[in-house]
């Protein structure tokens, strides 16, 4: 009972993995949403519309190259929690920077000067 | 040496239950997670703080960083194919798909060389502004990460042409490709937040 469970578990999930006609689709689906991207910024949007509607557009790429490229969405849940795992804790890390750049007061970056000169 | 491929392949024990060349993989993923995070972090610290040299929406050239990111994103594409071609034991086609991915790479090198010699050009160098400093490092280790990457999938090739890629030919496929996917998905949120998010220059 116990041997077929362990042959089981370890298998690499090769079966699973998409066709290159899937990969062609989800290159495509990129390379639309890059130019969406790309095209919004050409618009005269308010920049809290223009930020987010980038960040969406960007989170989608980023989650289509994890799941498919990556095959996060085929491959075991593990690693899935690994890489989950680094970017909950970056982010964590970064709002903690954050927090001391802006929060503590005379820590904080230099003064923002725009316009250059 | 085929059985030996498949022993390598599917069906060594390991006491996790998954094989841990990609765990350590996805664990250096992880860690590479926060090693860009900081670099990006810096990077949206500062990028208003330029006291002197050009500024980011004066200096940025959009179309052609456009172009870059979508021949980055395409290289994702022909390393996955590359991917699928060992799958099907068929060496000859993924040296074709590695070697597209490698060109592809350097087409993106090619185009970061020009942008950054252009940038110096106009007077924005390495320590103009804090801003300028932030920019070269955060996208020059992302290119550095690009050339390791270049690197590796000719190091593949040649090991393929040579008769070394096996035993254990796919599982060196994907941990390249994983490395090559995570350089690809950097750059997805860096042409974001350093290229297109508005600045207050």
């Amino acid at each position: 009972m116990t041997e077929p469970v362990q042959h089981v578990e370890y298998h690499d999930h090769h079966t699973e993995h998409p066709t290159p006609r899937a990969y062609v689709w989800v290159a495509i689906l990129l390379a639309l949403v890059t130019a969406i991207e790309v095209a919004i910024y050409y618009f005269n949007l308010p920049d809290w519309a223009l930020i987010a509607g980038l960040l969406i557009f960007a989170l989608i790429k980023f989650l289509f190259v994890a799941r498919w490229f990556m095959h996060l969405k085929f491959d075991e849940r593990v690693f899935r929690m690994l890489f989950l795992t680094g970017i909950i804790t970056a982010l964590f890390v970064f709002s903690i920077v954050l927090s001391i750049f802006f929060l503590a007061g005379d820590g904080g970056p230099a003064p923002l000067v725009n316009g250059g000169g | 040496m085929a059985t030996q491929d498949i022993v390598l392949d599917t069906q060594e024990h390991t006491s996790t239950g998954v094989d841990n060349v990609k765990l350590a993989m996805w664990a250096f993923l992880g860690s590479e997670c926060l090693f860009f995070a900081s670099l990006i972090s810096t990077y949206l610290l500062y990028r208003n703080d330029v006291l002197s040299g050009p500024t980011p929406s004066e200096i940025y050239d959009i179309p052609f960083t456009s172009v870059s990111s979508f021949v980055l994103l395409m290289s994702s594409l022909t390393m996955v194919l590359a991917l699928g071609a060992i799958h099907r034991k068929d060496e000859r086609q993924m040296r074709v798909w590695l070697l597209a991915t490698a060109v592809l790479g350097m087409v993106f090198i090619g185009g970061q060389i020009y942008e950054f010699t252009t940038f110096v050009e106009e007077g924005m160098k390495l320590d103009t502004s804090t801003f300028s400093s932030a920019f070269f490092v955060l996208t020059g280790f992302h290119g550095a990460h690009v050339t390791v990457g270049i690197l590796l999938l000719l190091t593949l090739v040649m090991m393929s042409l040579f008769g070394r890629l096996s035993p254990g030919a796919e599982r060196k496929v994907e941990m390249i490709g994983l490395y090559w996917h995570f350089v690809d998905i950097v750059w997805v949120v860096i042409f974001t937040v350093v290229y297109l998010i508005p600045t207050n220059g």
